[in-house]
């Protein structure tokens, strides 16, 4: 690919070497899929690390980075399943790489066990699903938006997570970065909830230089050789500078309750004491974590609430009826996880009707019931068949609750 | 060094039985790597679930206790992060061969520089004795009360075939031969399996009238036989013991450095 950008200056419009993206004239602009937006922006994080296993509709993100990571001296390998990629990944982040995995349903299912083990060691680690229509085998090249529950409780016991999404490239590249950086802030592992509309929809992206956004480089521990350091004691602002596995501190890593040495604990107190941390430095940070965009909200009467492509439906609907005269305005969540339940209960408080767009039973729509002060005015607009929800199936559904008829 | 300042006395007493046979692994595996002369600092060791992968907590390392059946997937993710780093990773037989199988094969095949210790007690012995891949036909366990149906795997035959660069076998009742094959083991370059025969007096002894630990020692001693000798021709049942494979191959580590070099170079 950076042949091309080479060869792409005297051009206006070459088709790269592997048929995957086109690169625009002299700016960093490229007409790609979101799947190597996701790719792009993990490496402007700085990734490093790469272990996956072929999945639709996730692979192009395994074979674009087995492509370019080796060029920067980073390293990318495909495991037996997705068990060993998300374990190869935990395992590579403790020696001080910045680390990722991509996967679909049912590969995500299989890492949930191991997702678990990096949110109770506090092993930093991104976890990108692409999601397709499920459950089991599903509807593997249709689009859905049905594991945003199992990002929030695929894995067993009490637990934060964080997870966000986006709904088109250029958010996509800064919400992959944002993952890295919450990801190192938090020593928590971040799931990118994409989905395959997002992931295989090509359109453009722009680069940012390097240094126009902001990075998180790890924070690492400034006890000396020789002085005791205790790897899970946390500072008062809850974070725990990390020692890279291979340095001078030798400590012990395990998904058993463990004390502040990393050390194996029973101990009601230590117990109490960890669960509390792991659920608490998420908690304590919703809003810090939240992110979100908002279009005509201000005087809106009707708020369409929504994220990933469904987003993009949504909006063209707000832009669409808003010059008609509708006063209508969108939300789009890009923090699912933790659920941002004040802003989203403050941004709806003076709506008459609520309207949750998404691609699922209605997920999302139970966190919105849960955050307004009126769940009785939360309606859902969804498609559930695999095939994208288009504007028009939201304008139909719009009419029927504004009571304009079917 | 001595063998003391290889362990975390802090976090003893240990977990395991009287009579176990990991202790004594542990014990092999620690003086291995004091011949070797290996600083503490350089070393990783890895392990899964079960009695064996206690192991990781006592020793004075890096150590990474991870998920049943998946410390070689971890390891590979630490070793190909940091390829200069010693990887040892013990597991028991359930652990490596069950549930951690398909990363056991899959390590081999890639042939990448890791020693795998498979401490095989012929049992689950942590969650209090049902049968493992290697408990054998014909044995008895919690969860096989009318006798085991399931046959065993041959470890050896197994790595080997799955493209293992070292493989080899001892017992806990050979530990001087086990020391000398650890060392063996961790200073070849590539996927190392060494099986060991550890005794599990609590749960395979009782329920298979092995008797004590020392007489499931002595039938170690009266029951292997060293690698290619006459007396495996005479008796086929003896289990033979020593190194089956040892050979040169290309390392995974090693190769992706070539990958890496050519990409930078721009040239695919």
């Amino acid at each position: 690919m950076l042949q091309n950008v080479r060869t792409s200056l005297s051009g206006s419009c070459h088709r790269n070497r592997n048929g995957i993206g086109f690169i625009m004239k002299n700016k960093n602009i490229k007409f790609v899929q979101g799947n190597e937006a996701c790719v792009e922006g993990a490496l402007y994080a700085g990734l490093n690390f790469f272990a996956g296993y072929p999945i639709t509709p996730s692979t192009e993100i395994a074979e674009l980075l087995s492509y370019r990571l080796p060029q920067k001296g980073g390293k990318f390998i495909q495991m037996e399943d997705e068990i060993a990629s998300m374990g190869a990944i935990i395992g590579a982040s403790l020696t001080g790489s910045k680390v990722m995995t991509a996967t679909s349903g049912p590969g995500f299912s299989l890492m949930q066990e191991a997702l678990g083990y990096a949110i109770m060691t506090e092993i930093p680690c991104v976890v990108v699903n692409v999601q397709r229509g499920g459950p089991s085998t599903g509807i593997p090249t249709h689009v859905s938006q049905g594991d945003v529950y199992q990002a929030r409780w695929g894995t067993h016991g009490d637990h934060a997570i964080v997870t966000i999404t986006a709904s088109n490239h250029q958010d996509v590249f800064q919400t992959t970065v944002d993952a890295f950086n919450i990801s190192e802030t938090y020593r928590t592992p971040v799931i990118l909830l994409y989905d395959e509309v997002v992931g295989h929809t090509r359109e453009r992206l722009v680069l940012p230089e390097q240094g126009e956004l902001p990075l998180v480089e790890r924070l690492r521990t400034s006890v000396r050789e020789g002085v005791n350091y205790h790897p899970y004691l946390p500072r008062e602002d809850g974070r725990l500078p990390m020692s890279d596995f291979g340095g001078h501190h030798r400590y012990n890593v395990t998904g058993l309750f463990h004390d502040m040495w990393g050390f194996p604990s029973d101990n009601p107190q230590v117990v109490h004491d960890l669960i509390r941390h792991l659920v608490d430095k998420i908690r304590n940070n919703v809003n810090q974590i939240a992110r979100f965009k908002e279009y005509y909200l201000k005087d809106a009467k009707c708020i369409l609430i929504s994220y990933g492509s469904s987003a993009r439906s949504a909006r063209h609907v707000v832009e669409y009826l808003r010059p008609r005269g509708e006063k209508l305005g969108l939300l789009e969540l890009q923090t699912l996880w933790p659920f941002p339940h004040d802003i989203v209960n403050e941004k709806c408080v003076n709506a008459k009707h609520i309207v949750v767009v998404e691609m699922n039973m209605g997920q999302i729509l139970r966190e919105v019931k849960r955050a307004v002060e009126r769940p009785d005015r939360v309606f859902m607009a969804n498609r559930i068949d695999g095939v994208f929800i288009t504007p028009k199936d939201i304008r139909d559904i719009l009419r029927v609750i504004q009571g304009k008829g079917v | 060094m001595a063998i003391k300042g290889y362990i975390r006395e802090r976090f003893f007493p240990h977990i395991w039985c009287p009579g176990c046979g990991h202790g004594i692994v542990l014990n092999s595996l620690l003086r291995a790597i004091e011949k070797l002369g290996m600083s503490k600092n350089e070393i990783v060791v890895v392990s899964g679930i079960g009695c064996s992968s206690r192991i990781s907590g006592y020793v004075d390392f890096h150590t990474l206790h991870t998920l049943h059946g998946r410390a070689l997937a971890f390891a590979t993710g630490v070793k190909m992060s940091r390829p200069e780093l010693n990887l040892i990773v013990p597991m028991g037989d359930g652990d490596a061969l069950a549930i951690g199988g398909n990363h056991f094969i899959h390590s081999a095949r890639r042939n990448i520089d890791m020693t795998a210790i498979v401490m095989n007690n012929r049992i689950y012995g942590m969650t209090g004795g049902q049968y493992s891949p290697l408990s054998g036909y014909g044995t008895l366990a919690t969860t096989a009360p009318y006798t085991n149906i399931d046959n065993s795997f041959d470890t050896v035959e197994l790595a080997t075939a799955a493209g293992a660069s070292f493989v080899a076998r001892s017992t806990t009742y050979h530990v001087q031969q086990l020391t000398k094959i650890l060392k063996q083991a961790i200073l070849h370059e590539g996927f190392s399996v060494v099986e060991v025969l550890s005794q599990c007096p609590t749960y395979f002894g009782r329920k298979n009238r092995k008797g004590t630990a020392a007489d499931m020692m002595e039938y170690y001693k009266n029951n292997t036989t060293p690698v290619g000798s006459t007396a495996k021709k005479e008796n086929p049942d003896l289990i033979e013991r020593g190194v089956f494979v040892e050979k040169e191959m290309p390392e995974y580590c090693k190769e992706y450095d070539k990958i890496i070099e050519r990409a930078m170079k721009g040239s695919v």
